[in-house]
């Protein structure tokens, strides 16, 4: 973990209120696992912005952030020109575990914004010869990002809650479709989750939590989720943001 | 060479920069950052007789200049404090202060005896102002016979010095000070949160699951100053002050108000490095106004 300035070299809307950023940084990329994010400050800004990494390329030492403008901050950093410095640090969290020995094909879901870190957490497990398709739920065509480059990955369905794109409905619609994979990693909204985890109850699964943070390093407490175990709390952002699917209660 | 050390009861720092309570945890996750050792003192999250699981989330939401909190004292209790944080905390050289909460006036006498026996617990904080849990907390610290009490309890109970931690949630922090001052206080610190509310217009509902929490940040400074500054006027202990602290500026007046130490909170999650920023800039800018130590500027405010 450490505090950098990482050079903004592209920004691009992708979707709708959707933003991509490619910056240029040589630390991050060395060290980030899939499922980790950064912590960006903003000027005029009292907390950070937990974002999470969609992409890596080591060998150019340049990484992909992708969020979505959800208030004043998000709206600020949409608003960053190429060249700019970001003051970031990180990587913070514990990503999803990649070397789960006995896994030979996956499902990855994702959900609206959750769907960023799977696409980083694919291509780590395909280069592993690990067979990968997913499922994408976005709330309607216009949110729809990146579908060409899971299909690159592997057989990908695209869900809308209003079906103006693709199948019309809910995730956990589609999970019945795609049979015979030995584990899900998942990464969405809450009730996604938790509907998601209920339906596949047997099956081993990792997700990725989301909650309004503070100082998104472990310290002060403030997004922290029920364990299985009564009584006792995780922090997401330093225990998680990935836990096993049985661990947290939803 | 510009002096930073300050002697306050029961603390020799080597400057007069620590994190405030709540905002650092209990170290670990910013000593990934640097070397705590860098640090005038840490200042503990709360310790409470047994484990808290604290408020419902979300339990944080910036404001303007700002934030609010009711994160509600979630902690693992002090044995497990003693036992599991202060060893990690004693590898570096600096000074430990805990801070300590209760539900009872019985709950903060048995915090303080426990941390009374941990030798490397060097000062303590007494929490009579989180003004986010339903028992304990506030109302001890909105009624100068009920803070006075606690305090001369807590002083019973332990040898080491007492600081007393001022809410700003009062219409008199005068009064407040100057009765932990009678009841032995050895120092104070000063100002926790201000009680604050906001609202997300599309479901109507508060941005806290606690619908109250503590506001801080830059937006509670101007308070702060003000605040130190009038109790420093009646007082005769030190004051450890905090509110909104971002730069090195900002700690040179919270100096001249009268603390003789100051806390940073809030500016360490943007910037998990301020701390020992704020350390290195500080000579430079006692410098420029005139001053060749820490020592010096103390409740240097001229307003005659």
């Amino acid at each position: 973990m450490r505090k950098i300035k990482m050079r903004l070299l592209q920004i691009r809307e992708i979707a709708k209120d959707t933003i991509e950023m490619k910056l240029e940084d040589d630390y991050i990329t060395k060290v980030a696992n899939p499922g980790q994010f950064i912590s960006i400050a903003l000027p005029n800004h009292t907390l950070p912005r937990p974002i999470s990494i969609a992409d890596i390329d080591r060998e150019n030492g340049e990484i992909t952030l992708l969020f979505k403008i959800m208030g004043k901050g998000t709206d600020t950093l949409a608003g960053f020109i190429p060249g700019t410095e970001v003051d970031c640090f990180g990587p913070n969290g514990n990503g999803f575990p990649l070397d789960s020995g006995q896994v030979d094909k996956v499902l990855l879901i994702g959900g609206g914004i959750g769907v960023p870190p799977l696409y980083y957490l694919g291509k780590r497990l395909e280069e592993q010869g690990i067979e990968v398709k997913s499922i994408l739920g976005f709330q309607s065509g216009k949110y729809v990002f990146y579908e060409k480059k899971f299909e690159s990955l592997g057989e990908t369905i695209i869900v809308t809650d209003d079906g103006s794109y693709g199948m019309k409905g809910f995730v956990t619609d589609a999970v019945n479709i795609i049979p015979g994979f030995d584990a899900y990693y998942a990464c969405g909204p809450t009730g996604m989750l938790r509907a998601l985890t209920e339906q596949m109850k047997n099956k081993t699964g990792y997700i990725s939590l989301e909650e309004r943070m503070g100082c998104t390093v472990g310290a002060c407490a403030a997004c922290v989720i029920p364990t299985a175990t009564e009584g006792s709390y995780k922090k997401i952002c330093h225990d998680g943001p990935v836990f096993a699917a049985e661990e947290v209660m939803l | 060479m510009t002096h930073l050390q300050v002697e306050l009861p029961g603390l020799k720092l080597k400057n007069p920069l620590m994190p405030a309570s709540g905002c650092f945890g209990f170290g670990k996750e910013y000593s990934k950052f640097y070397d705590l050792s860098l640090l005038g003192a840490v200042i503990m999250k709360a310790a409470t007789g047994e484990e808290r699981p604290g408020n419902a989330t979300p339990r944080v939401a910036e404001t303007n200049s700002g934030m609010l909190n009711a994160i509600g004292l979630q902690n693992p209790g002090v044995d497990r404090i003693i036992n599991e944080e202060v060893p990690f905390l004693a590898n570096y050289d600096t000074a430990i202060i805990a801070n300590i909460a209760g539900s009872t006036v019985e709950e903060y006498e048995e915090v303080a005896a426990k941390f009374n026996l941990t030798r490397n617990v060097h000062a303590l904080e007494l929490n009579i102002s989180c003004p986010n849990v339903k028992e304990g907390g506030i109302q001890f610290g909105t009624d100068p016979e009920m803070a006075k009490h606690v305090t001369e309890k807590v002083k019973q109970a332990s040898d080491k010095p007492v600081y007393v931690k001022l809410s700003p949630n009062v219409s008199d922090i005068v009064a407040m000070a100057k009765a932990v001052e009678e009841a032995g206080a050895d120092g104070l610190t000063m100002i926790n949160t201000l009680t604050g509310m906001q609202l997300h217009l599309p479901s109507k509902r508060p941005l806290i699951a606690n619908k109250t929490g503590g506001l801080s940040g830059p937006a509670i400074k101007p308070i702060a100053v003000r605040m130190i500054y009038e109790v420093k006027q009646a007082v005769n202990i030190p004051i450890i002050g905090m509110g909104g602290i971002q730069t090195a500026e900002d700690v040179l007046e919270f100096l001249l108000a009268g603390a003789s130490a100051v806390a940073v909170g809030t500016a360490n999650f943007q910037n998990p490095l301020i701390l020992p920023e704020l350390i290195s800039e500080l000579p430079k800018v006692l410098q420029k106004y005139g001053f060749s130590s820490v020592e010096e500027a103390i409740g240097k405010a001229v307003t005659g």
